[in-house]
């Protein structure tokens, strides 16, 4: 495994357990810390989804135009860590928390882009998918250890919230240093191409790309909202009422266990096979939830879920690495993020409207359906393309 | 010094002096002296959260006394008392059902954030609610869960969700529906609470044994029963979607608008048949109104929360 490889994994483990530590205290924080409501802030979730997919496709534009990744990930790790100094000093103001919360995630938009070109760079043509794999292994990791923190540190410091704020800035700072001293830039080529916006956008026409972001678009639009499959899988699987916060847990421990194995078997059988096999396994977790009861469909789900995250999300980006030229691949694959991102925020919508005006099951039977036609198109869309 | 010393010694600085300030930190709160002493037998007495997240009790003399307790929500009726708060591993939050001498009987983990807790002037019934966001069908908006348990039967009703709910004399069936902030009644079988649908609310009446839900009227959320049973106070959304502290006579219909006319988001406490209890925004404090609509707020307790009359 490329060293450079392990390095960014801990970057994102620490960034990420950062993160995440923040985000499970926040509600606990505002309501008890401040006693503010927090009505306020889940109104602003969906303005963030949208100001990060733009931020990606500036990012990953600099960091081709710059020729500098490692410049232009360390800006957004770096943003992201110092944002958590800021909230002891944002107080009670419910615009100060939402703007730190909007800078936090911008930072999360600047820096995964030239982040997965790094890997990209740094490892084999042969063995994207495994080195994708291990990132997203240790960046999962980050994300169960990080409410794990918050939830010890509370039961140790009691109310000093600043101590949380505090862990969380320090864990994010580790990140910064172990990029800074341990993750070593690609060489720039001697004679590169100049990169300008034209050429970023003009990579849309390239056939390869142009297919890989409109296969992920059509499969970003069927896919319906984590949160959604666990309440649908709770209510089928007779979990009780008490059992629900433990869910995701299960998906996170399957996709930390299988990433890179499913990585692995992406580079022998090809990536872009893998990736299209895995949404087949979403299809068929929304069809469990929609079709069946009992509580054997509890692992079953989680189990699909899980393995689904192995095969896809890491996946992807391993496949679009190796299909991109050096010199565009930041901005190459921000296009492909954003294009999920956005996909996927406008079907969060539906999905939601779908399941108000109707029920959860049937909405995941149209999901279901829909995706299941996603994937179907993904695997024409793209034979001329890729072997 | 090369780069990978130089990389070694930065992040143990970082560690160390991060690990020192959460230790500091930790060490700063532990009182002086453990004031212990909580009485939740001691009739006349508030129980409240603290400004430094622990359970005090302010006897009818204005004392005060911290126990070592730590909850977000606290309430306690008839020598039960509930303790919202929140657990490590794995993350997340639970409700902890505790005796007489605050010994915990059981403890049951919750799906969300903590948001209200009630237990039943007899002490045998605990009703909690919490609240999440990500699987609101709405973007932007919460869900909330809310459940209860029988002490002495040890039966648990997860969610509300799983009652039969009748609106207007219809049963309705809408899959966004959400439940909170329950109050009870004396019989430890009717309980008042709300549910959300849409963008309207209803104040409920429940039947544990029948498990089912009524409405009783629109605009009423979490209510908060009179000890006589004759009225329900809650909060109102009035035109400009701010909430106003209001009292429902039940055998009248007629609503009383309270003296407060801050935005409150609590639910309310009957600090006797004539004066309600609440906390006010941004843990200013634990204040009390005349529940007839005369009068003025008057603070009770400052930098406190979570009011529980005993």
């Amino acid at each position: 495994m490329p060293g450079t490889v392990i390095g960014l994994g801990m970057v994102s483990f620490f960034t990420d357990a950062s993160s995440e530590l923040v985000a499970a205290f926040l509600p606990v924080y505002l309501l008890y810390g401040l006693g503010v409501s927090y009505v306020q802030f889940g109104l602003l979730d969906g303005l963030y989804t949208g100001a990060t997919a733009v931020l990606r496709l500036a990012g990953g534009h600099l960091a081709d135009r710059l020729a500098r990744p490692k410049a232009i990930a360390l800006a957004g790790y770096g943003l992201s860590a110092f944002t958590k100094l800021g909230f002891p000093l944002a107080g009670a103001s419910v615009a100060g928390i939402g703007g730190l919360l909007a800078l936090d995630r911008a930072g999360k938009g600047i820096r995964t882009a030239p982040r997965d070109a790094m890997i990209t760079a740094a490892s084999d043509r042969g063995s994207l998918g495994r080195s994708f794999g291990a990132h997203r292994a240790l960046d999962t990791a980050g994300a169960l250890a990080g409410p794990l923190i918050a939830f010890a540190l509370l039961a140790w410091v009691g109310n000093a919230y600043d101590a949380v704020f505090g862990a969380s800035f320090c864990l994010g700072l580790v990140g910064v240093l172990i990029l800074v001293f341990f993750v070593r830039d690609a060489p720039a080529p001697v004679v590169r191409p100049k990169v300008r916006i034209r050429e970023s956008v003009k990579l849309l026409s390239t056939p390869a790309l142009r297919r890989i972001t409109l296969c992920v678009v059509v499969l970003g639009l069927a896919t319906a909202g984590d949160a959604f499959l666990f309440v649908a899988l709770a209510k089928q699987g007779g979990v009780p009422g008490n059992g629900l916060s433990l869910l995701p847990l299960g998906t996170a421990v399957i996709f930390l266990l299988c990433a890179v194995p499913a990585g692995r078997l992406a580079d022998r059988l090809g990536r872009w096979r893998v990736f299209v096999a895995g949404q087949l396994l979403l299809v068929t977790a929304y069809g469990c939830v929609w079709l069946l009861t009992g509580w054997a469909l509890v692992p079953v789900v989680l189990a699909l879920h899980g393995l689904y995250y192995a095969a896809t999300d890491g996946v992807l980006m391993a496949h679009v690495g190796g299909l991109l030229p050096e010199h565009l691949r930041s901005s190459g694959m921000a296009v492909v993020q954003a294009g999920q991102a956005l996909a996927r925020m406008a079907a969060a919508i539906t999905f939601g409207a779908l399941a108000q005006g109707w029920a959860l099951g049937p909405a995941f039977g149209v999901f279901a359906a829909a995706l299941l036609a996603a994937t179907l198109f993904s695997t024409r869309a793209s034979r001329s393309v890729t072997p | 010094m090369n780069r990978k010393t130089a990389g070694i010694l930065a992040i143990t600085a970082v560690l160390v002096l991060g690990g020192g300030y959460v230790a500091w930190s930790a060490w700063r709160q532990s009182p002086a002296s453990a004031a212990g002493g909580l009485d939740v037998t001691k009739r006349g007495s508030l129980l409240y959260v603290g400004a430094d997240g622990r359970v005090a009790q302010r006897a009818q003399n204005g004392t005060t006394t911290t126990g070592d307790l730590r909850c977000l929500r606290v309430y306690s009726a008839g020598g039960t008392t509930s303790c919202m708060r929140t657990v490590a591993v794995p993350a997340g939050f639970e409700t902890v059902v505790l005796g007489k001498s605050l010994e915990p009987l059981r403890t049951i983990r919750v799906d969300g954030t903590p948001s209200r807790t009630r237990v039943s002037a007899s002490g045998r019934l605990v009703a909690w609610t919490v609240f999440r966001t990500g699987d609101s069908y709405q973007p932007g908006r919460f869900s909330t869960t809310a459940g209860i348990y029988d002490t002495q039967s040890k039966r648990l009703y997860g969610s509300l969700e799983d009652f039969a709910l009748t609106i207007d004399g219809q049963p309705y069936d809408k899959p966004d529906v959400n439940y909170w902030g329950v109050t009870f009644a004396a019989d430890d079988r009717t309980f008042y609470a709300t549910v959300g649908s849409g963008d309207r609310t209803w104040l409920l009446r429940g039947d544990l044994a029948t498990r089912s839900l009524t409405s009783v009227r629109e605009n009423a959320e979490c209510p908060s029963l009179s000890p006589d049973g004759t009225r329900v106070a809650y909060k109102k959304k009035d035109q400009d979607g701010q909430w106003r502290l209001t009292v429902l006579d039940l055998k009248a219909g007629t609503e009383t608008p309270l003296a407060e006319t801050m935005n409150i988001d609590d639910q309310q406490v009957w600090l006797d048949n004539a004066t309600i209890g609440y906390g006010r925004p941004q843990n200013a404090g634990v204040y009390a109104v005349p529940a007839d609509g005369s009068g003025a707020p008057t603070l009770v307790q400052a930098r406190a929360s979570s009011p529980s009359p005993l």
